[in-house]
């Protein structure tokens, strides 16, 4: 590649590749975007759908970077019970089955709400959307139930370090649960009020994505901290 | 009412900190003032806050960056006027106050000087060179980069409203427990890094959806230009590490609000936790900054040597091996931790390995120029300044690597002038050689290159004769960190790194003058056509500065470097492509979100600071409320109907064709 060449005037057309027609391949339909595009980038700009649903979902990736480093300290601090109680004395499992219960079956009335939006039914939108909230409610009530004992028996969190990790950990998820039940809450309104906007489904699509991956924190948590603290 | 707050926060018997803090306040005021006098709040308002365009929002993360590296800068000179001084001797600075000052100086330099810096070049500069119009989420934009001004603005607030942190530029604990510091400045620093890092989070989602969901018809990953990998890599490096700095801050304030154990010395807590977790952000953390920085030079040295990138393909490689491997080498920060021969081999080869991937790219920017036509504009001497600082910061840094040998240099001077030297040497001679390159596209005219070439020098060898010195007290076991010491052999080094400073303060002032003096001479540095530099890139094929909506139609890649096949059939041909059918253009309208919400996070931030709880949930719920504001909007867009399209991107075709005329009277092709 010497730095006179002049690119010949047939090489204008050259791309062995294909890559700068793109049209045809993207499926029609993505919401508002190109139809041409490919969402690969080589057609052109995704369509927002695409571009929203994509930037969700690192968002969520970075947010289990972030629990990730609570689960390495709590692995951390596992056996750092400094004298107190440890998770087997303290953990009631079947409490914690009926919040994994509770969340769980939030999870898929979550998807059900999804599957009305695709129907466009306000009514059933809306009533999935209503027992997917009561039950992250009721998760909820079961975790601080959970927290309050704990700390009127005098295993809160500044007893020991693996129950600093232990709040903090759980907190940070119940946190998430609360923030999305609030987000919750907004969408519905936002439904109500101003029906299926393409902005809307794609507020809905992102809402759907977050709650499934608290789901799935959830079964890392529900892992590392419960079963493992049981059986320790 | 107002938690810890009171009137002996202020430092009424400190007369540095109340002078500087005083100098600053009028300063402020001063500008604002004159912004009311002469009227510009609506256009400020208009044009800038509220302003959701790439650039905008890019020019204003560089513009916090220049600031904030000056104020850094200040911070630099005090110590070193201090180690000058101190020898057998308390010198000027109290200890309490010589450890504030490093503290915010190191925090300040990496935080709020190259971080805004780097993120805002690639701001300005990835959506240009993808050939898009904006990036994915425009006004989430806006908010990162007011996130990241209200960090920089309370740790600015420290130096006046109580004390800054005294625990390094990252707090270890113990220390940063509240046993030991129980004042706010620990405080200060936690509130502003989370703040601030929430933004640069968000930035870095953004710009990896956009390099991954939004290039130009045709620009396929293999035709992106080097900068914009190497932006993909560092921001693909912010969203996995960013995470884990806020977690590790999220512990050290849990510790130091709510009476948890994570880092304390009692109830089982554990120290060495801290460092493990906060170096696995830290290591990836520098690469970081240096990744955009090596992609500033690609570009520059490929353009200047007019030859197209050598390598282009290795470089990639390297590029996604650094951005892998700098995540398995953070135990390197503290081999003497004694995790036990095995563990500290593994992580010191690891370590050694990146030096690899960064070899590959020094070997191919000289290849690069070899054989090219050189032309030293200043963007030039930057990169050449930086080939041979940088290759002697990555041996002291292999060197550092072995770990007997860190046992010896480790927390020394010699350590000091290791990652000043890979900082300064790649991240601000990037910073710099990146302003000069793409000011004239952000702002149509160029900077003056006498200046610019002096502050190089000033620079370069002002670097090298602060910092060599430290090298060598390092190495004859000067610690850093030192408010005073009594060791005579030291001396002279120490004084000589002084004289050093005096010569990069030298350089600061040439940078200053020379903004000062190519705002006042613009009509003659003035970029008419759009292409100062005879680019390869597609920033090169819009106007300077470019509309709103970049590109008036976008443009369709065909190969490497699709504006220089463009540019090279129109001096062909003498002809420009034909006009486009134009069409109207949407963009996305501006929105003040961001700065509101930068508001309530300031309030929300100092409240946390000074326990004024109340004030706490005010900035909470203002936040939500905010965001229910937004979210109800109904107009998102606006557009700009095909007829102004046409009438700007005609004004652009115009003095291309100027040029080319000019050109083929000259007779002298590019
Ligand atoms: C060429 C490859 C490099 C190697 C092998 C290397 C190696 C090391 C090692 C072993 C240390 C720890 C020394 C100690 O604490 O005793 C260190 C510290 C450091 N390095 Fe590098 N480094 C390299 C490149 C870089 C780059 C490119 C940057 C920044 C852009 C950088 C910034 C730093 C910083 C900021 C510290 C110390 C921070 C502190 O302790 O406060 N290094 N490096
Ligand atoms: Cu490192």
């Amino acid at each position: 590649m010497s730095s006179t060449a002049l690119p010949a005037p047939h090489r204008r057309d050259a791309d062995p590749y294909r890559l700068g027609r793109g049209q045809g391949h993207g499926a029609p339909g993505h919401g508002g975007g190109h139809d041409h595009a490919t969402g690969h980038g080589a057609g052109g700009p995704a369509s927002k759908r695409v571009v929203v649903g994509f930037g969700f979902w690192i968002f969520l990736l970075s947010d289990i970077v972030m629990f990730s480093a609570f689960f390495a300290a709590h692995a951390v601090l596992l056996d750092a019970t400094a004298g107190g109680p440890s998770g087997r004395e303290l953990f009631d499992p079947t409490r914690v089955a009926l919040e994994t219960g509770f969340l769980l079956a939030s999870s898929f009335t979550c998807g059900l709400a999804a599957v009305a939006t695709e129907a466009r039914s306000q009514l059933w939108t809306q009533i999935f959307l209503l027992i997917t909230g009561l039950l992250g409610a009721g998760f909820l009530a079961l975790e601080i139930n959970e927290f309050t004992r704990m700390i009127a028996e005098g295993a809160g969190p500044q007893r020991s370090a693996f129950l600093s990790s232990f709040f903090a950990v759980v907190g940070c998820h119940g946190l998430h649960v609360t923030a999305g039940l609030l987000w919750l809450g907004t969408m519905m309104a936002q439904v109500f009020i101003k029906g299926f906007r393409p902005n809307i489904l794609r507020r809905l699509l992102c809402f759907n994505l977050f709650w499934h991956a608290l789901d799935i924190i959830w079964v890392a948590l529900f892992t590392i901290v419960y079963l493992i603290g049981l059986g320790t | 009412m107002l938690g810890k707050l009171t009137w002996d926060a202020i430092p009424w018997s400190q007369p540095i900190p109340l002078i500087a803090g005083a100098v600053v306040m009028l300063v402020l005021l001063g500008v604002l003032a004159w912004v009311v006098v002469k009227g510009y709040v609506p256009y400020l308002w208009r044009e800038w806050i509220t302003s959701v365009d790439h650039k905008r929002i890019g020019v204003m993360y560089t513009l916090l960056g220049l600031v904030m590296l000056l104020r850094g800068f200040i911070d630099a000179i005090m110590m070193r006027l201090q180690q000058a001084l101190a020898f057998q001797s308390g010198g000027y600075l109290p200890p309490e106050h010589y450890n504030q000052i490093f503290s915010a100086h190191g925090t300040i330099m990496i935080f709020f000087g190259a971080m805004p810096f780097v993120i805002g070049l690639m701001n300005f500069v990835v959506p240009l060179q993808l050939g898009v119009r904006d990036v994915a989420f425009p006004t989430l934009n806006a908010t990162s980069f007011w996130l990241t001004a209200t960090g920089a603005l309370l740790v600015n607030i420290s130096l006046v409203v109580g004390e800054f942190a005294r625990t390094g530029w990252l707090p270890f604990p113990p220390l940063s427990e509240t046993g030991y510091s129980p004042g706010v400045g620990v405080d200060y620093y936690v509130w502003a890094l989370q703040i601030s890092g929430v933004g640069t989070l968000m930035s870095g989602i953004n710009l990896v959806t956009t390099i991954l969901k939004m290039r130009a018809p045709g620009m396929s990953y293999l035709r992106m230009p080097m900068f914009c990998w190497t932006a993909l890599s560092a921001n693909m490096l912010i969203v996995a590490a960013f995470p884990i700095l806020t977690a590790t801050l999220a512990m050290l304030a849990l510790d130091r609000y709510l009476g948890f154990h994570f880092f304390t010395n009692e109830a089982g807590g554990n120290m060495m936790m801290f460092m493990n977790l906060i170096w696995a952000w830290g290591h990836p953390e520098v690469y970081i900054l240096v990744l955009p920085a090596f992609g500033v030079f690609s570009e520059v040295i490929s353009t200047f040597s007019r030859k197209p990138l050598f390598g282009y393909r290795s470089m990639v490689a390297a590029t996604l091996f650094i951005c892998i491997v700098s995540f398995t080498v953070w135990l390197h920060h503290f081999f003497t931790m004694g995790a036990g021969g095995d563990v500290n081999a593994t992580f010191g080869i690891a370590t050694s390995i990146i030096a690899v991937g960064t070899g590959v790219k020094i070997y191919n920017w000289i290849f690069t120029m070899y054989g090219g036509r050189i032309q030293y504009a200043t963007p030039m001497l930057w990169s050449v300044g930086f080939i041979v600082t940088f290759v002697i910061g990555g041996m002291t840094g292999v060197l550092l690597a072995v770990p007997p040998a860190d046992f010896m240099l480790h927390n020394s001077l010699f350590l000091v002038a290791h990652f000043h030297n890979v900082i300064i040497g790649a991240v601000l001679f990037a910073a710099f050689a990146g302003l000069t390159f793409w000011f004239p596209k952000a702002f149509g005219f160029r900077l003056h290159e006498g200046w610019g070439k002096a502050s190089f020098w000033c620079a370069f060898i002002g670097f090298y004769v602060t910092f060599m010195p430290l090298y060598i007290v390092g190495l004859e076991g000067m610690t850093r960190r030192l408010q005073r010491y009594d060791v005579p052999e030291w001396r002279p080094w120490v004084l000589l790194a002084g004289v050093g400073i005096i010569i990069l303060f030298a350089g600061a002032v040439c940078q200053v003058v020379q903004l000062v003096v190519s705002i006042r001479d613009r009509d003659k540095l003035r970029d008419e056509m759009g292409d100062p530099w005879n680019g390869r890139s597609l920033e090169w094929a819009t106007a300077s500065p470019p509309p709103a909506f970049n590109f008036a139609v976008l443009p369709n890649v065909q190969d490497e470097q699709p504006y220089w096949t463009i540019k090279q059939r129109a001096i062909e041909t003498q002809q420009l492509p034909a006009e486009p059918d134009y069409q109207p253009i949407e963009m996305p309208r501006n929105s003040p979100t961001g700065f509101i919400t930068a508001f309530f996070s300031t309030l929300t931030g100092f409240a946390l600071i000074w326990h004024i709880w109340w004030l706490v949930v005010v900035g909470l719920v203002a936040a939500y409320a905010i965001f229910v504001w937004f979210a109800w909007r109904d107009v998102e867009d606006y557009v700009i109907p095909a007829e102004d399209v046409a009438k700007i991107d005609r004004e652009r075709r115009h003095a291309r064709q100027a040029w080319l005329d000019a050109n083929a009277r000259v007779g002298e092709p590019a």
